[in-house]
């Protein structure tokens, strides 16, 4: 019996590593189809304008030319724009994850009257399309002098982001041991040192995705900031790139290189959250 | 002496104190829950009401609004720009879900169960990250990247096509009333799959692998596999994915802002963008509430479909305790 069952299986899986080789290749190739925008970004971007033209987009530079990525780092101030972005994002996922976590924290552990309805609305506050809330917020901001500012900016995006953190959290939290609860309680913990000794620390993983999250969001957020932060100096990277859209028409590698400006910082984000970020996704479609 | 101590407490506080004691307790939890209720307030609940308000009024942004009633609505209902935005969404819709959930269920299955195993889990996550990295850019950075690639005269796509001898093909892609929705939804449908990928990837890996064995050892062949196995397994990822995936497309703005202005003509006009240029273009505010209402009322219809789902769906979220 034993003789003769492998070379069964060494037949069987040859066969199926013939089709298993075309199947690679089908996904490799779709793959490869995900990654062809970025790699003729990257190409173009170096290109000399007169080489473009002369073998257009496909072929390799023939030789390395910064400047279409120079002109446009400088034609924009895209150095201001980073630096806007960081700030913006940085503080917004910072406020939008402590403003979570209180809220969850009533609602999760506090299991507060009536959370059901509370969750509810929050899940409103991130359903609803911002459309519907921004010509008043628009009204608002102007009227207490936060129009074109970013403080106006991160506010309003830390309480929005910060319904969703909330949906969540309150649902990792909602299963939290409770005995680990009672003994902190019995050890005469108050709420507040429950929460920063207890909760905080056994709670960081996923603090920590929500935090990445609302940091990318806010970085590729285009809407809100569109309207609010009109002024060139207020601007994130985001919505710097989205104006020019009509701009540079004229100028085959102005783009590729405005293009490549606007990819590199969100490839250095996927480089550091990737795991972060594959928890995370999953994390928002099925908890 | 200490421990002795612990225990009677213990029993003190279970035995004694429970009802008095919950109650103390969940008043004091109010506290925190009070900077994101002022949150929500100032930036949801009071500028939704204000929205509302500015639906019943005529009102250009300057001076006072001047109420109108219902005139705004029942002027939508025979604006052809606005069931044109709608019919448009629905096109978004099959872009932005149903499209990358179909590719999504059969790339993730494919990883998953045919090129892991042969290949190794590194070679399938690897190809995972791949389908992912367009969902990393922000929007507006993708819009730029493809307007270019559609640009008519150096354009990447154009230029191909001539290369290969295929001139004739060549279209303004974006400029042609006819072909822009397409163009704009191929682009989407690029950012979504690595969405849908991911989820699906990890909805199976909570699979029991015995069902495919067992599948396996009937003799079933891979797709047999795939319609009942998978597709049964996935029910809940595949449905909450099409719910948050069709909200996304009723959203849908940046990309229309990016790459089209809704234009030509008005070939690719979404309520959202609908809504945005009455405001700040048209300045017809209270006509762009209106709009922004509509498209709010429709989102959380499909919202409450996700959220009634979803409480069904998870235990240990909720007690049913009032």
């Amino acid at each position: 019996m034993s003789p003769a069952s492998p070379p069964v299986r060494r037949v069987k899986r040859r066969k199926r590593g013939v089709s298993g080789w075309v199947v690679l290749a089908l996904v490799a190739g779709v793959g490869l189809l995900m990654l062809f925008p970025f790699w003729i970004a990257l190409i173009n971007a170096f290109k000399p304008a007169p080489d473009y033209i002369a073998n257009g987009p496909v072929s390799l530079p023939t030789e390395l030319d910064f400047s279409a990525l120079v002109d446009f780092w400088g034609g924009v101030d895209f150095n201001r724009k980073l630096l806007n972005s960081v700030v913006i994002s940085g503080s917004v996922a910072l406020i939008a994850v402590t403003l979570s976590l209180l809220s969850a924290f009533a609602i999760g552990i506090g299991r507060i009257r009536g959370r059901i309805w509370i969750l509810a609305l929050f899940m409103l506050a991130f359903t609803i399309p911002q459309e519907a809330l921004v010509y008043p917020l628009f009204v608002l901001t102007r009227d207490l002098g936060l129009y074109d500012t970013m403080t106006g900016v991160i506010i309003i995006l830390a309480v929005l982001q910060s319904a969703f953190g909330t949906y969540m959290l309150s649902s990792v939290l909602g299963t939290f041991p409770p005995e680990v609860l009672e003994a902190a309680r019995l050890d005469g913990a108050s709420r507040f040192q429950v929460l920063r000794l207890v909760v905080l620390p056994l709670t960081r993983p996923t603090m920590a995705v929500l935090m990445t999250f609302f940091f990318i969001w806010t970085w590729n957020d285009f809407f809100l900031p569109l309207v609010l932060l009109p002024s060139a100096d207020n601007q994130t990277v985001s919505v710097a790139l989205g104006a020019l859209s009509g701009q540079y028409t004229s100028d085959p590698t102005a783009l590729a290189a405005a293009s490549l400006a606007g990819i590199l910082p969100a490839l250095v984000f996927f480089l550091l959250f990737q795991r972060t970020l594959m928890r995370g996704v999953n994390l928002g479609a099925v908890k | 002496m200490p421990s002795t101590n612990t225990v009677t407490l213990n029993t003190a506080t279970h035995a004694v104190t429970p009802r008095k004691g919950t109650s103390e307790r969940r008043g004091g939890y109010w506290w925190y829950i009070l900077p994101g209720a002022v949150g929500f307030l100032a930036v949801v609940a009071v500028p939704f009401g204000m929205n509302l308000w500015y639906s019943l009024t005529s009102w250009r942004g300057v001076g006072d609004p001047v109420f109108i009633g219902f005139e705004n609505y029942q002027r939508l209902l025979g604006d052809p720009l606005f069931w044109a935005s709608f019919r448009h969404s629905v096109a978004f819709i099959v872009a932005m879900a149903i499209l990358p959930t179909a590719i999504g269920v059969l790339v993730a299955a494919v990883l998953f169960n045919y090129i892991s195993p042969k290949f190794g889990s590194k070679v399938a996550s690897f190809l995972r990250a791949t389908y992912y990295l367009p969902q990393i850019l922000p929007i507006a950075v993708a819009g730029v990247l493809w307007k270019w690639m559609y640009q008519p005269q150096y354009g990447i796509i154009n230029t191909t096509l001539r290369d290969l001898g295929l001139g004739g093909l060549a279209q303004n892609w974006l400029g042609d009333s006819d072909l822009a929705i397409y163009a704009v939804m191929n682009v989407l449908v690029w950012l979504q799959i690595g969405y849908t990928v991911v989820v699906f990837m990890s909805g199976l890996s909570r699979v029991d692998p015995a069902l495919y064995e067992a599948a396996e050892l009937d003799g079933a062949s891979w797709s047999q596999q795939f319609r009942t196995i998978t597709l049964n397994q996935l029910r809940p990822e595949i449905a909450v994915v099409l719910i948050t995936t069709s909200v996304a497309a009723l959203k849908v703005f940046a990309p229309i802002f990016v790459l089209t202005r809704g234009g030509p003509g008005t070939s690719t006009i979404v309520p959202a963008y609908f809504s945005f240029s009455s405001f700040f273009t048209t300045t017809k505010v209270g006509y762009g509430a209106a709009v922004a209402s509509v498209l709010a009322l429709m989102i959380s219809v499909v919202a409450v479909a996700l959220l009634r789902y979803q409480t069904r769906n998870s235990e240990g979220f909720d007690d049913g305790r009032p």
